[in-house]
């Protein structure tokens, strides 16, 4: 049997006669619309596969995108990044978190500032990565500012699970992990009649651990279709033909696209890895849109001696920090205004300088807008 | 501006730019120093004059060590301007406690590099810090070259030019990524390292009609692109299909959310050359091993003066940006 190879992960999928073959498709389908639909990408890789691929540009008028609020590092809070920063403020202190999050601004400034001031930010391809930091560095302490969607917790779960099996003294935990379908409830229910959404592309990545059952609601109690999606180009645009038919045949049903990996009931070992050691807490705030209940996890409180904002409350800000008022990331993400729209795009808000939450991420709507245009 | 200097103002993209623009340009300002070539040209257009710094880590990776790139890395810059590399400098600043073993293979390294190009080190400088004063070792070189052909300018391309990449794009920063992070790939993956000269000889000894040339280092193919795009006031349109990249190469990328386009190369350039000349001067540098996958990439216009656009194979586009902060992975 031959190995799979890096290549068969993309080959096909960004095949250009498959990808016309579904603008074709499309076309036909979308003639048949009474009027402009709009699908919202809740994730923020959908959205940076749309805009680098330039789809957009391949479909007909009335199929208009919103771009969700579906990028962890995005919609992040200045609170927490700040939470961070003093963190790594610590002399005794490394603190590691994942790629595009060291960018992020906070009131204090981005971790890439602290680092250049004298603390020891780092980032890490995988948790687990902070193992060998831990044992490195014995007379520091580790914090794991753990951030991301449903993809990235199950790995944050089976590194608390090592830290607690090796009986490791010097690693901690900052938990900032969210969930999707709160957020989507309540942009459905913020949503007027001038700005509805009619239909979600869902992240595949998310669903290959906590399975499509987690969309079921939206069919069922909203009337609203929605397709779990994988995030090559092709993916994308059999999503949106499939969103399409749904509308022209009349039904509001939960698909799976990325049939490659995602069932119904997902990963139920991770689920419960995740379960075990994380519960929900009755508010989170979202940069860009406000509180929203039991969208966020923290350690259950029988881990509490590895949970850095317990162990560092005194020292930790708490704050409310309101976002820049120019910024209309809020109104982005609802579907209310493109990134085109805002005063501040591209000018005093850029990816080097961002004031709103879209703009820090390449995932973020506004990111991708500057970065690859618009030019259709 | 930020306050402090951060890393990413030394990506070789916007904010690098900025950096410079802003800090140096801004006391140092000059005729010869304003066209932003990768060598200066002095004495009347007869020698080409340049300065690099290698700080690279790991120091010995798959392809080369800082010593090979300490050379190569000058020497390209000269070579870029249709300069034969002639004499070199060398300053070396070493930490305590670094091996001789290690500082005798490196400098072995850049005597054969430097046999490669028929350049001579003429003068130099070392000094040895205290622990953790410098990383190791920091190498500069310098480079005066003798002009070959005149007029080879990033601030001359036209309508008229095609625009070539010499090789397979990305190898350099791949191989770096890869060997720093620990990351082994079951491939033959190595820095693209090269010296160019011998390349850019052929080129002139055949005729080719060369408008310009830039070694495609930090940044990567994008940052080169652009800084074409705007100091000549055009547009290139790319076609993202036709650029050369390996199967490796594009998985890592895949892997960590990066673009073989923003990574650097070590030994791979890109060239604006008349267009009557473009298919010739592709054949040329594919009789060389640096050169076997050379392609034309792009045309010349003026849709969208100083910008550079990437067209897909499915008829949509987009702009091919600078890169801008650290090359950092994305997280999900």
């Amino acid at each position: 049997m031959s190995s799979l190879e890096l290549k068969d992960l993309y080959d096909g999928f960004r095949d250009p006669n498959v990808i016309k073959g579904y603008q074709k498709l499309i076309a036909k389908e979308a003639q048949k619309l009474p009027r402009t639909i709009n699908i919202m990408e809740v994730c923020g890789g959908h959205t940076h596969t749309i805009m680098k691929y330039g789809l957009t540009q391949l479909l007909p008028k009335n199929i208009n995108f919103i771009h969700g609020p579906g990028c962890p590092v995005c919609i992040m809070p200045k609170e927490r990044i700040d939470h961070a920063y003093r963190l790594a403020q610590q002399s005794d202190v490394i603190l590691l978190t994942l790629g595009d999050m060291i960018k992020v601004p906070g009131s204090l400034g981005t971790l890439q500032d602290a680092r250049a001031k004298g603390a020891d930010v780092r980032y890490v391809y995988s948790p687990m990565d902070a193992l060998k930091v831990a044992e490195e560095n014995p007379d520091k302490k580790i914090i794991f500012f753990a951030i991301g969607f449903e993809t990235t917790t199950p790995m944050t779960a089976a590194l608390i699970d090592i830290v607690i099996k090796r009986n490791i003294k010097n690693i901690f935990f900052h938990i900032n992990h969210v969930t999707v379908p709160e957020a989507m409830e309540l942009l459905i229910e913020g949503s007027d009649n001038d700005h509805c959404i009619d239909a979600f592309i869902g992240p595949s990545h998310v669903s290959v651990i906590s399975g499509a059952k987690i969309y079921a609601v939206f069919p069922e109690k909203y009337h609203i279709p929605v397709v779990v999606s994988g995030f090559e180009p092709v993916d994308v645009m059999e999503s949106i033909y499939m969103i399409v038919k749904q509308f022209n045949e009349g039904r509001s049903d939960l698909e799976v696209q990325y049939k490659r990996l995602v069932n119904f009931e997902g990963n139920i070992k991770a689920q419960a890895f995740v379960e075990h050691f994380f519960e929900k807490v009755d508010l989170f705030k979202w940069r860009g849109i406000g509180h929203i209940p039991r969208s966020a996890l923290k350690l259950r409180s029988e881990f509490a001696a590895l949970d850095a904002e317990v162990i560092y409350k005194e020292l930790l800000p708490y704050e409310e920090i309101n976002d820049h008022k120019l910024c209309i990331c809020g109104d982005i993400l609802r579907g209310r205004a493109k990134p085109q729209d805002c005063s501040v795009f591209g000018t005093a808000c850029k990816p080097t300088s961002p004031l709103g939450s879209c703009m820090v991420s390449s995932e973020g709507a506004c990111a991708a807008y500057y970065k690859y245009g618009n030019l259709i | 501006m930020t306050k402090t200097v951060t890393l990413a103002q030394g990506n070789g993209g916007a904010e690098n730019a900025e950096l410079i623009s802003k800090i140096f340009y801004k006391q140092f300002k000059n005729e010869i120093l304003e066209k932003s070539e990768d060598a200066a040209i002095i004495d009347g257009g007869r020698l080409a004059f340049t300065t690099d710094s290698f700080t690279v880590s790991p120091l010995f990776f798959d392809g080369g060590d800082i010593g090979k790139l300490s050379i190569c890395g000058t020497c390209n810059d000269l070579a870029m301007m249709g300069a034969k590399p002639t004499y070199m400098t060398c300053a070396v600043i070493v930490e305590e406690g670094f091996s001789i073993e290690e500082l005798e293979t490196i400098v072995a390294s850049m005597k054969k590099e430097l046999e490669i190009n028929g350049a001579n080190i003429v003068c130099g400088d070392t000094k040895v810090v205290p622990r953790g004063a410098v990383d190791k070792i920091f190498i500069n070189t310098t480079g005066v070259g003798i002009v070959q052909k005149r007029g080879i300018s990033s601030n001359c391309v036209s309508t008229a030019d095609t625009i070539i990449v010499s090789n397979e794009i990305g190898k350099h920063g791949a191989t770096i990524f890869a060997n720093r992070e620990g990351m082994e790939f079951s491939s033959d993956l190595k820095s693209d390292c090269t010296s160019l000269w011998p390349l850019v000889e052929k080129l002139l000894a055949e005729g080719i009609e060369i408008t310009a040339m830039r070694d495609a280092t930090r940044g990567g193919v994008a940052a080169v692109l652009n800084e074409l795009a705007k100091q000549s006031k055009v547009c290139i349109e790319v076609q993202e299909d036709a650029l050369p990249v390996s199967d490796t190469v594009r998985g890592i990328c895949e892997i960590l959310g990066f673009e073989a386009y923003n990574l650097a190369n070590e030994g791979t350039f890109i060239l604006a050359v008349k267009s009557s000349d473009a298919d010739r001067a592709v054949e040329i540098l594919k009789t060389f091993e640096a050169g076997e996958r050379a392609a034309v990439i792009a045309n010349v216009t003026h849709q969208y003066d100083g910008r550079v656009i990437l067209l897909s194979a499915w008829g949509s586009k987009r702009f091919m940006d600078l890169p801008t902060g650290e090359l950092l992975p994305r997280i999900c």
